[in-house]
């Protein structure tokens, strides 16, 4: 689950780490207002950034749709400026190299004291696989985009795994400062700040944290000018506080409806809708109508399941693509009659109303009654005998 | 042989009063798999499908002589159950359950890994020696016995793989689920030594699918020390960078994890990859043939 950067920063603020001034805004006069109140003691006299907030990234580099000479970010001077770029902003379109082109609608800004930069650092949370626990990246190359920084110069990203339980350790931000090149006041505020991120990561049961940048500034401070969070879908049953901070505008009317009936479901760019039981099996699905000449529509996964509910839900979720010209059902049913299966498959095409070619293939326990009760249905459903068979069949059909 | 369960192997359920425990469990009973008893804190005393249920492991195990458990337990209260089994000393832990928080499962595995007991899973179909033994929730029906080992990332998938063995006339030796979480308790190159050193398995096939690099360091450690024909078949060629793939586990992150990259590496350690999913039975033959110069 993403939430937007005033979120993770008011998280990480109580969490103890040092975060700028900044107050929410979701009208110009509230930007205006804000203003103020920051003016009152700004670190940089009259240096105020006004921060659209969407879950992507990218929002300084990107445009809004409306008005291409505004970026997503923007530093103002004057309660006036504030005002005059939030109403830019607000209730448009954010496009940036993360949202995809049809951009995002900005409903909030972050309205933001400004620092004295000297250098901007990058640190990051993750839990590694090899470490088999939660790691600790730090780099001197913050602000920037830090793939290209591990594709290009990795030697420059400094890794510190850590207990889950037992935390960061005090020589280990001494290890990292010192790769760093802080000094003086600068590693009493790495040891704080640093500490406390990997606290409230394992605290929130995160998947990711990123500070990007953390800037160093002129006083030997530091700040998160940017904070992004990430959190484990498995943990959030014990995290109320955190399922308040989701914003569903940020999602897809049809993942959050899909992920509500335990389905797992991911748009592609396709015209082949596919519904499968079990991950891996959906990724070869769709691995499998690409190498017979299609494009997948989607990665649909029923889960073990595959009962009416399910499967409704899926040809749903399917069908609101308006890309989806045929659509694959792939099931193995292992200890789940294919004759259940079938039964379900029917129930839900008659309930959704299905308007393109459905070819479906069927294996498992009592696959030959299965494939009956989908053959006397009366209903244009094309059998598939295989894995090929059902891919050419599929391709085909989709045209 | 086999690996790690036989016919002699004694099992309990952790979890069997619940829906999933018990549907599963009287599967497996079915099969033929010696289930001697259940846990489940709070209803000791019960019996479920026949087997005595008790509150802890420890009792169950001092009272069944159980030395592998299955466990059905939800995700919130999963962990604490692999890890009382650990302390429990049983030396086989099938842990089924999907949806463990992953820090979790950090804190499950660091415990369990310096113990003494091997845990597979979690969020995996379990593990099963065709015609001796069935842990978790595979259908019993498609496998037969033989001498091909199988180990997979997946669930359904797997089952594909064992019905196109089986249908060739492979038979298998063992076939295992490693789980789709990214902390799970074997790898790969775990259960390849196993298999190793199994006289009875001649050939081996293994799924992965995207996210992490346990597929890379499978194919180096079979090309370093792994004689045997060896097949393999990766999914989510074409999954999007970024976006979770059903399975925790499945994410390509930070340009690692490619399906790409790991097809690579397994094709320049010699091993036989299928390019569709519908011929990795026919990649492990290839396997076999190659090895005996056919």
């Amino acid at each position: 689950m993403k939430i937007h950067e005033y979120q993770a920063k008011d998280v990480l603020r109580r969490a103890g780490v040092v975060v700028p001034r900044g107050l929410v805004a979701e009208t110009p006069e509230e930007a205006a207002a804000a203003f103020d109140e920051l003016g009152q003691e700004l670190a940089v006299p009259s240096e105020v950034w006004v921060k659209a907030q969407i879950h992507a990234g990218g929002r300084g580099k990107g445009t809004i749709q409306e008005i291409p000479e505004q970026h997503g970010v923007q530093l103002v001077r004057s309660r006036d400026e504030a005002a005059r770029v939030a109403a830019r902003i607000l209730g448009n379109t954010l496009l940036t190299i993360q949202t995809g082109p049809q951009g995002q609608t900005v409903r909030r800004v972050l309205v933001e004291e400004g620092c004295e930069i000297a250098r901007e650092l990058y640190l990051g949370i993750v839990v590694d696989r090899g470490c088999a626990g939660p790691v600790l990246m730090a780099s001197s190359e913050g602000g920037m985009d830090i793939e290209r920084v591990a594709a290009e110069t990795p030697e420059l990203i400094f890794r510190e795994s850590f207990g889950a339980d037992a935390g960061l350790q005090g020589y280990q931000v001494r290890k990292l400062a010192g790769k760093l090149g802080l000094s003086g006041p600068s590693v009493r505020a790495a040891d704080k700040s640093m500490r406390a991120l990997c606290r409230a990561f394992v605290q929130y049961d995160c998947s990711l944290v990123e500070i990007n940048p953390l800037v160093v500034t002129k006083a030997g401070r530091l700040a998160a000018l940017d904070a992004k969070m990430t959190f484990d879908e498995n943990a959030l049953f014990r995290h109320p506080e955190l399922s308040e901070l989701r914003d569903l505008s940020e999602e897809q009317p049809v993942e959050i409806r899909v992920a509500e009936a335990g389905l797992s479901y991911v748009k592609l760019d396709g015209n082949i809708g596919c519904l499968v039981n079990g991950a891996g099996l959906a990724m070869s699905t769709m691995d499998l109508i690409k190498l017979h000449g299609g494009e997948p529509a989607n990665f649909l996964d029923v889960g073990g399941g595959a009962d009416t509910e399910q499967v409704t839900e899926g040809f749903r979720a399917l069908l609101s693509d308006n890309n989806v010209r045929a659509v694959l059902v792939n099931i193995f049913g292992g200890i789940m009659r294919c004759s259940t299966i079938a039964e379900a498959i029917l129930t839900a095409y008659q309930s959704v109303g299905f308007h393109v070619p459905l070819v479906v293939r069927l294996e498992g326990t009592e696959v030959e009654k299965g494939r009956e009760i989908l053959a006397t249905s009366g209903v244009d459903i094309v059998a598939a005998d295989d894995l090929t068979d059902a891919a050419q069949k599929v391709v085909a059909a989709a045209g | 042989m086999s690996i790690l369960v036989d016919k002699n192997t004694r099992v309990i359920c952790q979890g069997i009063t619940g829906k999933a425990g018990r549907f599963h469990t009287r599967h497996c009973i079915e099969y033929g798999t010696q289930v001697v008893g259940g846990v489940t804190p709070g209803k000791g005393g019960a019996t479920v499908l026949g087997v005595p249920v008790f509150d802890t492991v420890s009792e169950a195990v001092e009272h069944t002589g159980a030395d592998t458990t299955m466990v059905f337990v939800p995700p919130p209260f999963a962990a604490d159950a692999i890890l009382e089994a650990a302390d429990a000393g049983v030396r086989l832990i099938v842990a089924i359950t999907e949806g463990i928080p992953v820090l979790d499962m950090v804190r499950a595995y660091e415990v369990v890994r310096r113990s003494d007991s091997v845990l597979i899973g979690p969020n995996c179909p379990g593990i099963i020696t065709p015609g001796e033994c069935k842990i978790g929730i595979m259908p019993g029906y498609i496998h037969r016995r033989g001498s091909i080992g199988v180990i997979s990332r997946s669930g359904t998938l797997t089952y594909e793989a064992v019905w196109q063995l089986t249908n060739l006339g492979l038979g298998q030796s063992t076939c295992l689920g490693l789980g789709g979480d990214p902390i799970v308790g074997s790898s790969f190159i775990d259960l390849l030594k196993r298999f190793h050193d199994d006289g009875e398995t001649e050939g081996v096939l293994f799924i992965g699918e995207i996210g992490g690099t346990a597929e890379e360091e499978a194919a180096a450690y079979v090309q370093e020390y792994f004689s045997k024909p060896v097949a393999a078949f990766v999914a989510g060629r074409t999954a999007p960078p970024g976006k979770r793939m059903g399975h925790a586990g499945a994410i390509i992150s930070g340009g690692q994890g490619t399906a790409a990259e790991k097809i690579a590496a397994l094709k320049s350690a010699g091993i036989e990859v299928a390019e569709s999913p519908a011929e990795m039975g026919d990649a492990m033959r290839r396997a076999i043939d190659r090895s005996t110069g056919i």
